[in-house]
C-alpha cells in the first residue's frame, strides 16, 4: 500500500476510523468521525476500578464510535477476533498481503514506541497497519506524529494481552462504504443520540448526573486524607487529559465537530453551540488546574467546595447546551 | 482554549513526542495544534508513576528481607495491581495474594509460574531462579 497517508489524531478510535474512511475515498476528519459516531459522553463508574480508583470516562465505551459510525454510513466492515495468537498473526499478514489497510485493537503497555511513562495497561488502543517489512510491521498509530515500525513479537504481545477489554487479536477493515450521504439527516441523528446519552440516561453515574455525582464525590473528600486525595484528583485529571482527548475530555473535539457540521449543512445554531461548548471545555481545563493546584500546594489546602463548584457549573452549562441541541436536532429550532 | 494558549511545557512524560489538541483561533474557528506537554497533566502522570514506583520499592525491600515473594514487586514493576494481575493471569486474587508468601512461592509449579511470566513479559526461567534463591 503506497498511497496511504498517516494523519495524526488526538484520539485513537476516531482517528483510526477517520483515516480508514478517508483511505476508502470518503474524506473524513477525526472530529467529524467522533461527532457522527456520537462519541461524546460522561460516565463515573465506581464499580470498574483502575488502580483501585473509579473509572471516569468522557466518551462512549471502546468500539462505540466505529460501530455507530459505520452503521450510520452504511459501511461494511469485516471484523474478526482470534483464539490463537498464531492464527491472529497469519490473518494480519494475509490482510496486509492483500493490500488491506487493517485496523486493530491492542494494549498500550506492550507497544515499544509509546513513551515509557505513558505505558499503562489499557487494552482498547486502536491503530492501523499498512504494511510489513521483514520482522517489523509498518504501523500508523493515530496519536503519534509519524508512522512507526513495530517488531512482530511486540505487536503480538500487544494484540493478545489479557485482562479487562482484552483485544483478542481484533482486526477490522473497510470492505465498502457509500460515498453519497444525506449529511443533514446524519448530523441531526448523531447529535440527538448524544443528547440522549448525556442528558437522559436513567442512571445517576452517566452524563450530566454523572458530572454532578463526581462533584458530590469531590465535595465529600476529607481534606485530612492528603495521600488519597492527591491520587484521586490526579486520577481524574489523567482520565480527562492524558491520552487522546484533544483536551478537556473531548469537549473541544466535539465543539470542532459542531462547527464543521454546522458549516457543512448551513446550520448557524451549531456554530453557536460550538462556541458555547468551547467555553465549557475551558471550564473543564480550569477544573483540571484546580485539582492539580490542590495537590501541589504545601499548606492551606482548604476544602473542595471551589473545585466541586466548577463541576456543578459545568454540569448546568452542558445541560442547557444539550437541551438546545436536542431541540435543534428534532427540527424545533 | 485559544490557539496561543495551547500549552508547550516540554513535559518529559511525552517522551519527546507531541500530541494533537483542538483549539480556536481569534475568530472562534477550530484548528488543531501540536502540544509538547502540559504541566498540569504531566504532574498527574508523574504522580501515578511515582506511586507505582514507591509500591515497587516497598515490595522489593520485602522480597529482599524474605517477607514477600518477588511476584508483588514484579506486579508493581509491570504497572499492575492485584486486580490487573488476576485478569492477566486468570488466577483468583486470593491465590495471587497467597503466592505473595515466600514459602508458597518456592513450591509453585512451573505451570503456574509461566502464567505470571507471560503477564510480566518475562522468561519463566527467571521466576524459577528466584524460587531457588536463599530466603
Amino acid at each position: 500500500m503506497t498511497d496511504f497517508q498517516h494523519r495524526q489524531s488526538a484520539h485513537c478510535e476516531s482517528g483510526v476510523i477517520a483515516n480508514m474512511l478517508t483511505h476508502a475515498d470518503l474524506s473524513m476528519s477525526e472530529h467529524m468521525a467522533f461527532g457522527l459516531g456520537s462519541g461524546l459522553a460522561f460516565a463515573y463508574l465506581p464499580i470498574v476500578k483502575l488502580a483501585g480508583l473509579p473509572l471516569i470516562a468522557y466518551r462512549m465505551p471502546p468500539r462505540h464510535i466505529i460501530k455507530t459510525l459505520s452503521k450510520r454510513l452504511g459501511a461494511r466492515l469485516t471484523t474478526a477476533t482470534y483464539g490463537s495468537p498464531e492464527r491472529g498473526r497469519q490473518a494480519l499478514d494475509a490482510a496486509l498481503d492483500a493490500g488491506r489497510l487493517t485496523g486493530m485493537q491492542t494494549s498500550v503497555f506492550w507497544l515499544p514506541y509509546i513513551p515509557e511513562q505513558m505505558r499503562f495497561h489499557f487494552n482498547a488502543h486502536n491503530l492501523l497497519a499498512y504494511g510489513r517489512d521483514g520482522d517489523d510491521y509498518l504501523l500508523s498509530d493515530p496519536v503519534l506524529e509519524e508512522a512507526v515500525r513495530c517488531p512482530v513479537e511486540s505487536l503480538q504481545k500487544a494484540r493478545f494481552a489479557k485482562g479487562a477489554l482484552a483485544p483478542k487479536g481484533l482486526l477490522y477493515w473497510v470492505d465498502d462504504v457509500p460515498l453519497e450521504h444525506d449529511w443533514e439527516t446524519l448530523v441531526r441523528k448523531s447529535i440527538l443520540s448524544t443528547t440522549r446519552i448525556i442528558d437522559s440516561a436513567p442512571l445517576p453515574w452517566i452524563g450530566i448526573r454523572g458530572i454532578q455525582h463526581l462533584a458530590a464525590q469531590v465535595r465529600k473528600l476529607d481534606p485530612a486524607n492528603v495521600k488519597y486525595n492527591r491520587l484521586y484528583l490526579t486520577h481524574i485529571v489523567r482520565m480527562q487529559e492524558e491520552i487522546g482527548t484533544g483536551g478537556a475530555g473531548f469537549r473541544f473535539m466535539y465543539a470542532s465537530f459542531l462547527e464543521e457540521a454546522g458549516a457543512l449543512i448551513g446550520a448557524e445554531a451549531l456554530r453557536e453551540a460550538s462556541q458555547k461548548l468551547t467555553l465549557i471545555g475551558d471550564d473543564w481545563r480550569q477544573f483540571a488546574l484546580a485539582c492539580v493546584r490542590w495537590c501541589r500546594s504545601k499548606e492551606d489546602r482548604g476544602g473542595f467546595l471551589e473545585v466541586a463548584a466548577i463541576l456543578e457549573r459545568i454540569a448546568l452549562a452542558e445541560r442547557a447546551l444539550l437541551k438546545d441541541l436536542s431541540l435543534w436536532s428534532k427540527g424545533k429550532r | 482554549m485559544k490557539i496561543d494558549e495551547v500549552p508547550q511545557d516540554h513535559s518529559s512524560t511525552y517522551g519527546g513526542h507531541c500530541k494533537l489538541v483542538y483549539a480556536v483561533d481569534d475568530s472562534g474557528h477550530y484548528l488543531t495544534a501540536q502540544s509538547d506537554g502540559w504541566d498540569a497533566e504531566a504532574f498527574a502522570t508523574q504522580l501515578a508513576v511515582a506511586e507505582l514506583e514507591a509500591q515497587e520499592q516497598a515490595a522489593l525491600a520485602q522480597w529482599r528481607a524474605g517477607q514477600a515473594s518477588p511476584l508483588r514487586c514484579l506486579m508493581y514493576r509491570y504497572r499492575l495491581d492485584e486486580l490487573g494481575l488476576s485478569q492477566a493471569t486468570g488466577l483468583w486474587q486470593w491465590r495471587i495474594r497467597r503466592h505473595f508468601r515466600p514459602d508458597v512461592y518456592r513450591r509453585l509449579p512451573t505451570k503456574i509460574l509461566s502464567r505470571y511470566a507471560e503477564a510480566f513479559g518475562l522468561d519463566v526461567a527467571e521466576l524459577v531462579r528466584y524460587q531457588q534463591e536463599p530466603a
